[in-house]
C-alpha cells in the first residue's frame, strides 16, 4: 500500500497543525523534509520517540516543528506513521504538506487513516465508527459523546439489556432442554418484566438518537419565511458572514444558500432560502420549489415573520406548511413598531422567539428554544449514545423482536415463539457490538442451572 | 500374518450408531462397503441409557428417518415405553423419547446389517490405517487381513484409547467391559490427525428386585404413543414404567465425605467431560445450595432386571457408589449390577472436518460421532449418515450433500462442531437452533425427504406417499382458508369457554384456527365438510396457521442467511496473505478453512470487520 498524508487537524485557523503521514515509507519520507536539530535522522529513532527540528520545502525552511515517530504495528494505522506537529497555522501546515506530498507520499483520502487503521485489525467496528464520528465531530459535546461511545459506555449498556434477556432465556431454554428435571417455567410476570424493561430502555436509547445525532453532526436547518422578511440578515447573524446578499428588494435569494453555525453548541446546518411566494419569475420560482422542499426534508425549520406588518396570505400559508414538523416561529424586526404579538402564532408553533436580526436581539431565547424542541437541552453528552444509522438500525430490529415476543406473551402463543423472538433481540443487541448469541445462551445454562443425567 | 482380503469402496470402522448409518447408507446408495466392529453381539449398543430421543435428540431421529436413515425404525420396532416430551410448550420444542429394549436394539441393528446387500460385517479390530502407494486408504486388522478403499469412516465412540476410571481402579477398555481400540490411536497419531482425550460417564445399572418401588413416584408412557419414523405404520405400545425417586442430604454427605477419592477431583482424569452430562459428585460440587436432585430408574428391557439409574453418573469408589446410593428413598437395599464409571477416550478436534465430515486434509477420509467430538446415539447417527452419503458421493464423483443451519437439526449440528469447534463433548440442544420454529419435529419429513429422495435413500413408494401426504396438507390449507363456519351459539359459546372473543358474524376456518385458544378438534362439531384424512395433516395446517408471522419471519431470516452462505470460499484461499484481516481471523480461518462467507462469519474470532475485510478481498480478486 502506498504511503499517505493529510492534516489531521481541523482544516481551520487553529495553534496547531498536524501532518501526518502513514504508510511502509513514512520513516525516509519524513526525512526527506525534515532536519532535526540534533542531526539524526528520524529512521534511527524508535516509536514513540520525537525530534524538534525545521520542515524544509527544497531548500527553504517552512517551520519549526516536532516530529514523532511510531513504529508498525503500534500506531494509529498499525503502519509506520510520523506525525509533523507544526505551530505556523493552516498556512503553513499546507506548505508543510505539500512538502511530503513531492517527497513521495499521496495525499490521504477522506478517512483512510482510519480505513487503514480498521483494515489492520486495530479498531473494531464500533470503535472504527466512533472515531468515524470523532473526526467529523463539531462542538465540544459532540466529541465528549463520541469518546464516551470509544470507552465503550454504549457497549456497556447494550450489554446490560442483553443480559437482562439472556438471564430469561436460558431459564426457558433450560426449562424447554431439560423437562425432566426440576426446573420451573418462568411466569408470565417475570417474563413481561423483563421484556418492558429491555423495551423501554431501548427506546431511551433510540429516542436519545436523534439528540445525539443532532450534536454530533449537526441539523439541517431551513431558514423559510416569504420574501424580505429578514431570512437573509438573521443567516449572516448566525453565521457571522456575509454569503447572503440582503437588499430591500424582496426576491433577492432565488437559490438556496447554505452555511453552517453553531448555536448554543449545536451545529446547525443552515439553508437560506427563497421567499415563498407566487411568482412569475421562472428562476426565482425554482427557487421557491427548492425552498418548499428544504421545509419537508428539514430537521429543523427556522420559519420567520415579520412583526411589523400584519400576517399576509403568504404568511399562513408558510404555518400550515410548518405543521407537524420541529419548526421554530421568529418574530422578526421586533425593534419596529409591532403590527401582531406572540400570540398570533402560538397555537401553531410549540416555540415563538422575537428577535430582531438587525439588532442583533433575541438570540439567547433563540438557543434555548432550539435546543428545547431538539431535545439537545437535556443531553447528557456522558450517557450512552448511539453513534450512527447501523447502531440504531441494530437497535430498532432489536425493538421489534421485544415486543413480537411480548405479543406472542399477550396473546397467549407457545413459550417457543416468545423465546425465539428473544433470541432474535439478543443476536440484534450482539450484531451491535459484535459479540455472538447462541453460544452465549448455552453458557448460559450450564451455568446456571444444574442439568445433566 | 497378514494377507491381502479384499477391496472395498468404503470401509466403515466402528458400528455404533453412527458406524451403522453410515454403512447402511453407502451401501444403500450402491457403494460396496465393509464395516468392522470389535464385539458383533454389541451393533448398535447403547452403553448408557437405554432411550432414544428426547428434547432436540428426537428432532434428530425424525430427521435421520426423513433422509432414509435406519434409527428412527429400529427404535420404533424396540421401544417399550414412550413420551411425547415438553406438549404445551409449543410445537418448536415437542420432542419425543422412548424407552429402548437395548438387547433388542442390538439385535435389530445387528441383522438390518447382515441383510443389507453390497454390505460386510465383520468382527475385527483395525489396528493400522495407512495411505497405499495407489493413494488408497489401507487397514490392517488385529489378524492380518489388509483391506484397501478409496473412503475410510471412523465412527470409533469411546473405544478409541478408552479407558475407564472407577475412584483409584482405572484400566484400558471399550464401554461396557470391550476390548478397546488402542492400536488405532496409534496409526491415526502416525498420520499426525490432531487426537485430543474427551470423557463421559454413565450411571451404575441396579437389579429391580433391590429396589422398594412402593413409595417412589411412576412415570407412564403416553396415552397415544407416536412412533419416531414416518414410515412406520402401527402406533407403538407402552409395555414398561419408569419410576421418579430423589436424593437428599445424607446422598450429599457420602458425596462430600469422599470427594478426594474421585479421579476427577484428585486429577487422575484429564479429558475433558461433559457440561450436559455432569456426573452426580460435579452436580453437587457445581450447584452446593441445591438439596435435592432427581434421579430416574429406566428399564434396560423386558426380558431383564436391570435398571439404569439417570442422573446418578458417578465415578467415586464403588464402595462410595453403593453407600451414597443407598441413602436415596427407595434404593435402601440396592444392588448395583453394573458399577458406575467414567470413560476417557481419544477424538479429533472437529475443527479438523469440512461440513460433509471428510477431513480438510486427508482426502477420502471421514470421521463421524464421538469421534467428531460429539455426544449422544442420535447425535451420533445423524453424523453417521452424512458421512456414509457423502463417501458413497465421494466414490461415485459427485459433490458434497451438505445440510445447512436452516434446513435441519442435522445441519445446525454439524456446522456448530466443524465452525465453532467444542471444548467439551457436544449435545444437541433446541436452543441451538436459530430457526428453531421451522425446524420441527413434526415437520421433518416435509423438510427432508425430497432431499433423501433426490440422493437416491427414499423409494419410490415412499416418495409417492408423501407427496400424497404434501397435496393433502395444502389441499387442507387451501380448504380452511376458503371454508367458512357459520355463527352459532354453541360455536359462540365455545369460544367464551375458551376464553377468547366471540364472534359478530360467521368467519373462515383458517381464522378461528390461528387463535391459540382454538384447535380442530373443538371445532370439529361445526366443521362439516372436513376430509377424513390423518391427523398430521390437520397438525401441520394448524401450526402453520398459527405460526404464521413467526415462521415467515424466520424464512426471511434463512432468506438473508442464504444469501452469505451461498457466497462460496475457494478452499486454496491463503488468509494468511489477505492484507487486513487480524491475526486471530488469519489463524482462525487458515484452520478451519470455511466453505463460504456465511460459515466464516460464525467462526468465533472472526469479527464483521473481517467478514468486511474479507468480502473487499473477494471483490477485489473478482472471486
Amino acid at each position: 500500500m502506498s504511503t499517505i498524508a493529510a492534516i489531521s487537524t481541523g482544516q481551520a485557523a487553529g495553534g496547531i497543525g498536524i501532518v501526518r503521514i502513514s504508510g511502509e515509507n513514512a520513516l525516509p519520507i519524513a526525512d526527506a523534509v525534515f532536519r532535526a536539530h540534533s542531526g539524526k535522522s528520524l529512521q534511527t529513532l524508535g516509536g514513540y520517540r520525537a525530534a524538534l527540528g525545521t520542515v524544509m520545502a527544497g531548500d527553504v525552511a517552512v517551520d519549526e516543528a516536532i516530529a514523532t515517530v511510531f513504529r508498525a504495528p503500534k500506531s494509529y494505522t498499525g503502519e509506520d506513521v510520523v506525525e509533523l506537529s507544526c505551530h505556523g497555522g493552516l498556512f503553513v501546515t499546507r506548505q508543510v504538506l505539500r512538502a511530503v506530498l513531492q517527497s513521495g507520499a499521496v495525499p490521504a483520502e477522506a478517512g483512510e487513516f482510519t480505513k487503514r487503521a480498521f483494515l489492520n485489525g486495530k479498531l473494531d467496528l464500533t470503535e472504527a465508527e466512533a472515531v468515524m464520528q470523532l473526526i467529523g465531530a463539531q462542538g465540544e459535546q459532540a466529541s465528549l459523546a463520541a469518546l464516551g461511545a470509544l470507552d465503550g459506555l454504549l457497549s456497556q449498556r447494550i450489554a446490560e439489556i442483553s443480559a437482562n434477556l439472556k438471564a430469561v432465556s436460558a431459564a426457558l431454554a433450560a426449562w424447554v432442554d431439560y423437562p425432566d428435571e426440576e426446573i420451573e417455567d418462568l411466569s408470565d410476570e417475570t417474563i413481561a418484566k423483563t421484556l418492558d424493561g429491555s423495551t423501554a430502555a431501548l427506546e431511551q436509547l433510540i429516542s436519545r438518537f436523534d439528540s445525539g445525532r443532532a450534536v454530533l453532526e449537526g441539523v439541517d436547518t431551513a431558514i423559510v419565511g416569504k420574501p424580505n422578511v429578514g431570512k437573509s440578515t438573521l443567516m449572516n447573524l448566525l453565521t457571522g458572514t456575509e454569503k447572503s446578499i440582503v437588499t430591500e428588494i424582496a426576491g433577492t435569494t432565488r437559490d438556496v444558500v447554505e452555511e453552517t453555525a453553531n448555536v448554543g453548541g449545536i451545529t446547525l446546518r443552515l439553508s437560506d432560502t427563497a421567499g415563498l411566494r407566487e411568482t412569475t419569475d421562472s428562476v426565482e420560482r425554482i427557487g421557491v420549489a427548492r425552498a418548499r422542499k428544504k421545509i419537508e426534508r428539514a430537521a429543523l425549520i427556522l420559519a420567520v415573520f415579520d412583526a411589523s406588518v400584519p400576517l399576509t396570505q403568504e404568511d399562513e400559508a408558510l404555518i400550515a406548511l410548518c405543521k407537524g414538523k420541529k419548526a421554530v416561529a421568529l418574530l422578526n424586526k421586533s425593534d419596529l413598531p409591532q403590527a401582531f404579538g406572540k400570540a398570533a402564532l402560538d397555537a401553531a408553533f410549540s416555540h415563538v422567539v422575537c428577535v430582531s436580526a438587525k439588532a442583533r436581539t433575541g438570540l439567547d431565547a433563540l438557543e434555548t428554544a432550539i435546543a428545547d424542541i431538539l431535545g439537545t437541552a437535556d443531553f447528557d453528552p456522558s450517557a450512552a449514545t448511539l453513534m450512527n444509522e447501523r447502531q440504531l438500525a441494530c437497535c430498532r430490529a432489536a425493538l421489534q423482536n421485544l415486543q413480537e415476543a411480548k405479543a406472542a406473551l399477550d396473546g397467549g402463543l407457545t413459550r417457543d415463539a416468545v423465546n425465539v423472538s428473544i433470541d432474535a433481540a439478543i443476536e440484534d443487541l450482539d450484531t451491535l457490538t459484535g459479540a455472538r448469541a447462541t453460544e452465549s445462551v448455552v453458557n448460559e445454562i450450564f451455568s446456571r442451572f444444574c442439568v445433566g443425567k | 500374518m497378514e494377507y491381502f482380503a479384499k477391496q472395498y469402496d468404503v470401509a466403515v470402522i466402528g458400528a455404533g450408531h453412527a458406524g451403522i448409518e453410515a454403512s447402511l447408507a453407502a451401501a444403500r446408495l450402491g457403494c460396496s462397503v465393509v464395516v468392522f466392529t470389535v464385539q458383533l453381539d454389541w451393533i448398535g449398543n447403547m452403553p448408557c441409557n437405554p432411550s432414544i430421543g428426547g428434547t432436540s435428540k428426537g428432532h434428530l431421529v425424525r430427521e435421520i428417518d426423513a433422509l432414509g436413515g435406519e434409527m428412527g425404525r429400529a427404535a420404533d420396532k424396540t421401544q417399550i415405553q414412550s413420551r411425547m416430551l415438553n406438549r404445551g410448550k409449543g410445537p418448536a420444542v415437542h420432542s419425543l423419547r422412548a424407552q429402548i429394549d437395548r438387547r433388542e436394539y442390538a439385535k435389530v441393528m445387528k441383522h438390518t446389517l447382515e441383510q443389507q446387500s453390497n454390505l460386510d460385517v465383520k468382527q475385527a479390530e483395525v489396528v493400522d490405517l495407512c495411505r497405499n502407494e495407489q493413494g488408497l486408504w489401507q487397514l490392517t486388522t488385529q489378524m492380518g487381513a489388509i483391506y484397501t478403499v478409496p473412503c475410510v469412516i471412523l465412527a470409533t465412540g469411546t473405544f478409541l484409547g478408552g479407558r475407564v476410571y472407577v475412584g483409584d481402579v482405572s484400566y484400558a477398555s471399550g464401554p461396557d467391559g470391550m476390548f478397546p481400540a488402542t492400536a488405532l490411536s496409534e496409526a491415526l497419531k502416525r498420520l499426525q490427525i490432531p487426537l485430543r482425550r474427551f470423557k463421559t460417564g454413565t450411571p451404575a445399572r441396579v437389579n429391580r428386585r433391590s429396589v422398594d418401588f412402593s413409595t417412589l413416584e411412576v412415570q407412564k408412557g403416553d396415552e397415544h404413543p407416536v412412533p419416531f419414523s414416518f414410515e412406520t405404520a402401527d402406533p407403538p405400545e407402552n409395555k414398561a414404567d419408569c419410576y421418579i425417586t430423589y436424593t437428599n442430604a445424607d446422598t450429599k454427605r457420602v458425596i462430600l465425605e469422599n470427594i478426594h477419592t474421585s479421579p476427577l477431583y484428585s486429577g487422575k482424569i484429564h479429558g475433558v467431560g461433559p457440561r450436559y452430562c455432569p456426573s452426580f459428585e460435579d452436580k453437587i460440587m457445581r450447584f452446593p445450595d441445591k438439596t435435592r436432585h432427581l434421579l430416574f430408574l429406566e428399564p434396560c428391557g423386558l426380558d431383564t432386571e436391570e435398571m439404569y439409574l439417570q442422573g446418578m453418573s458417578s465415578s467415586l469408589p464403588e464402595s462410595v457408589q453403593l453407600q451414597f446410593l443407598r441413602t436415596i428413598e427407595g434404593l435402601e437395599h440396592v444392588e448395583i449390577m453394573r458399577t458406575a464409571y467414567a470413560i476417557e477416550y481419544d477424538c479429533v478436534d472437529p475443527l479438523a472436518l469440512k461440513a460433509s465430515l471428510e477431513f480438510l486434509d486427508f482426502d477420502g477420509l471421514f470421521g463421524a460421532g464421538q469421534f467428531n467430538g460429539s455426544s449422544g446415539y442420535e447425535e451420533a447417527a445423524a453424523q453417521g449418515l452424512i458421512a456414509g452419503i457423502n463417501a458413497a458421493r465421494k466414490v461415485q464423483g459427485k459433490p458434497a450433500f451438505i445440510l445447512d443451519r436452516a434446513s435441519s437439526y442435522i445441519g445446525t449440528l454439524i456446522d456448530d462442531l466443524v465452525t465453532k469447534g467444542c471444548s467439551d463433548p457436544y449435545r444437541m440442544m433446541t436452543s441451538r437452533s436459530e430457526y428453531r420454529l421451522l425446524l420441527r419435529q413434526d415437520n421433518a419429513d416435509l423438510r427432508l425427504t425430497p432431499l433423501g429422495y433426490e440422493i437416491g435413500l427414499i423409494s419410490e413408494a415412499r416418495y409417492a406417499r408423501f407427496q400424497e401426504k404434501t397435496a393433502q396438507i395444502a389441499a387442507e390449507r387451501r380448504r380452511a382458508e376458503e371454508t367458512t363456519i357459520p355463527l352459532t351459539d354453541a360455536l359462540q359459546a365455545l369460544l367464551v369457554s375458551r376464553e377468547t372473543s366471540p364472534l359478530k358474524n360467521g368467519v373462515k376456518l383458517a381464522e378461528l384456527l390461528k387463535r391459540p385458544q382454538i384447535d380442530y378438534a373443538a371445532l370439529a362439531p361445526f366443521d362439516s365438510t372436513r376430509p377424513d384424512w390423518p391427523s398430521e395433516i390437520f397438525e401441520q395446517v394448524e401450526i402453520e396457521l398459527k405460526y404464521d408471522g413467526y415462521i415467515r419471519r424466520q424464512q426471511a431470516q434463512i432468506h438473508e442467511m442464504r444469501r452469505l452462505e451461498n457466497k462460496r470460499l475457494p478452499e486454496t484461499l491463503r488468509y494468511d496473505q489477505i492484507e487486513g484481516l487480524r491475526l486471530e481471523a488469519r489463524e482462525k480461518l487458515g484452520k478451519i478453512r470455511p466453505q463460504s462467507v456465511g460459515q466464516a462469519s460464525r467462526i468465533s474470532g472472526v469479527s464483521p470487520a473481517d467478514i468486511s475485510v474479507l468480502l473487499v478481498y473477494l471483490a477485489k480478486e473478482g472471486m
